[in-house]
């Protein structure tokens, strides 16, 4: 689904935080992204989410060259995949139910179609009773939570999560790590950026592990 | 709970459309994300049914209103439309006094006869007046009466002043009554050749001065319009682009989850529209009252001296319907120009962003 070959990325002058990268996403596979801190996890999803071009090496995304994709091309792929912030990047002037609905309201869909999905999704992920408020009152565990339902909403083929349970306690960890298997099983690639072990354990998948800007896949 | 009605998550399964996805898994799974996701629908369906929902949140707004300096902007437009409003309203005065006074003009003819040696002034007065009645179109002709003669040089001249005395230069004024009638060469070569010493003045000259003059202020005006116009479309592009950088966030995240450039853009839109219709209904508001003021001011007589000048000149001072309409005009065009500066704004703005 996604491929890289030989992928390198460095910012601007600096030195390359990704080398050499070849692996693959497969339809309807699981696979965890780990390594530690500035290994360059969220790098990688940017480059898979496309909103950051390697420095060399190809990327093909559902079989298109990514750098041959237009602008205008790009919305098109992006709704095919769904991701989780580290940093949530939630609307903070939309309610939880906006930000979950944004993807929906983006692709021009009428608000009755969606509605009851949303409200369904959030009550899942336990937002059933948060969901006229704003990001900014929403604790930690919350926001996350509300980003996961974001990403999940439209059903996308791929979704990328970056830290998906950094801010969550374990059984609500389990819970989230539960949805992402689900979803799995529904037909969408999931990869799973973290370094939380628990989390690791809990499943049996491929864990791509970045060390030294190069992965070692852990089949 | 959840088991209750596999028929209906199954076929709202089906609705659900979107991306692919592989088939014939999806209703099973135990404990599937689908059955969960479902779970709180019957009861909410079968309460509502056909019904409205009761608590249908409003969607807010995806760029917030207060990040776009609205104010400021809104001064901006109102201030550019009352001003445009302003010229078109002085374009139209111009314009109306212009129509009018080649209009007057033509109406009037003014034949001079100046005194030759040895030629009894009267007499060739009275052949004047009766050659100038022959013409097809003419009206009344009348020759200046001694009295008027003498007031008209007054000034020049002095009070007691005796015309058989001097070489003075007699006027009559010939009232045209259908212009459309009077061949005016033939009429001046006629008079010309008969009566020695006349000449026919049929107010060309300064009728040519004046129109020009006025299509000199409405070509002006014009450009005053348009360098007005293209400053609040100025204004606009950096409130736009100062509007998108203090919503990186938004429009990144909008990015993120799969946003066209064009939707993005009417998101910004809306508030740019709503924005120029209110600056420009402000500024319009003001620009009419300011007009019913000028011709309330402008027509009080003997009250402000600019005004008696400005009334011999134009006649009365008053905004024609034209101006009225023309001050509509501007502000529907102030508000398409700002959404659309906007729009435009925002996809160069978006074009330029990697
Ligand atoms: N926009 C950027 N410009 C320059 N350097 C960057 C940028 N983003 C990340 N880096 C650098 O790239 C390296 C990898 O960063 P990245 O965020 O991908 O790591 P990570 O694996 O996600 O870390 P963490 O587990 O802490 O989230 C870091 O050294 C970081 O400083
Ligand atoms: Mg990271």
């Amino acid at each position: 689904m996604i491929r890289f070959e030989n992928v390198g990325l460095r910012y601007g002058m600096g030195p390359e935080i990704l080398k050499d990268l070849t692996f693959s996403i497969e339809p309807q596979s699981f696979q965890f992204l780990t390594g530690p801190s500035g290994a360059g996890k969220t790098s990688l999803l940017r480059l898979l989410f496309l909103s950051l071009r390697p420095t060399r090496g190809l990327i093909s995304a559902f079989g298109t060259d990514t750098s041959r994709v237009t602008k205008s091309q790009l919305p098109a792929l992006r709704r095919r995949i769904g991701v989780v912030f580290q940093d949530f990047r939630l609307l903070d002037h939309l309610t939880t139910y906006e930000n979950v609905a944004l993807p929906h309201r983006v692709a021009g869909k009428m608000e009755a179609d969606y509605r009851s999905d949303v409200i369904d999704l959030l009550k899942w992920v336990g937002l059933g009773d948060r969901m006229h408020v704003m990001p900014p009152v929403l604790s930690g565990g919350e926001k996350q939570r509300a980003a996961i339902a974001r990403a999940l909403i439209t059903r996308p083929e791929v979704l990328l999560a970056d830290e998906p349970t950094g801010n969550v306690d374990a059984p609500l960890a389990r819970r989230l790590l539960r949805l992402f298997i689900e979803l799995n099983r529904l037909g969408t690639s999931v990869l799973i950026a973290t370094h939380d072990l628990h989390l690791l354990e809990q499943v049996n998948a491929r864990h791509l592990v970045l060390h030294d800007g190069r992965m070692i896949v852990d089949e | 709970m959840e088991r209750r009605e596999p028929a209906l998550t199954r076929h709202e399964q089906a609705q659900r459309g979107g991306g692919p996805r592989p088939s014939g898994k999806a209703p099973k799974g135990p404990g599937g994300i689908r059955r969960s996701f479902k779970a709180p629908k019957k009861p909410v369906k079968k309460t509502q049914a056909g019904k409205r929902r009761i608590q249908k949140p409003r969607q807010a707004p995806i760029v917030p209103p207060q990040a776009v300096a609205g104010r400021a902007l809104m001064l901006v437009v109102a201030i550019m439309s009352f001003l445009a409003c302003l010229t078109v309203g002085f374009v139209t005065v111009v314009n109306d006094a212009a129509t009018d006074w080649s209009n007057e003009l033509v109406r009037e003819i003014t034949i001079q006869i100046r005194p030759v040696d040895g030629i009894d002034m009267l007499q060739q007065i009275d052949r004047t007046v009766a050659l100038a009645q022959e013409f097809q179109g003419v009206g009344h002709v009348r020759a200046l009466s001694d009295q008027e003669t003498q007031e008209l040089l007054q000034p020049w001249l002095g009070g007691d002043l005796n015309l058989d005395d001097l070489p003075v230069p007699r006027l009559i004024l010939v009232k045209i009554a259908q212009p459309e009638l009077l061949d005016l060469t033939e009429m001046k070569a006629t008079i010309e050749d008969d009566i020695r010493g006349a000449s026919l003045d049929d107010h060309r000259l300064w009728t040519q001065q004046l129109s020009s003059m006025a299509n000199g202020a409405v070509v002006i005006g014009f450009g005053i319009l348009i360098l007005v116009l293209a400053s609040m479309i100025l204004s606009v592009v950096f409130a736009t682009r100062a509007a998108m950088s203090g919503n990186k966030e938004v429009v990144e995240v909008l990015h993120f989850v799969g946003a066209e450039d064009s939707f993005i853009a009417s998101q910004f839109q809306r508030h740019f529209l709503v924005l120029g219709l209110k600056g420009g209904l402000v500024g319009g508001a003001i620009g009419c009252l300011s007009f019913m003021l000028i011709e309330f001011l402008g027509n009080t007589p003997n009250e402000f001296g600019a005004a008696g000048q400005a009334q011999a000149l134009l006649g009365t001072i008053s905004v024609s319907w034209l101006g009225y309409v023309g001050a509509g005009l501007v502000v529907v065009l102030v508000a398409v120009l700002t959404a659309l500066t906007s729009r435009i704004a925002v996809h160069s703005h978006l074009a330029g962003m990697d």
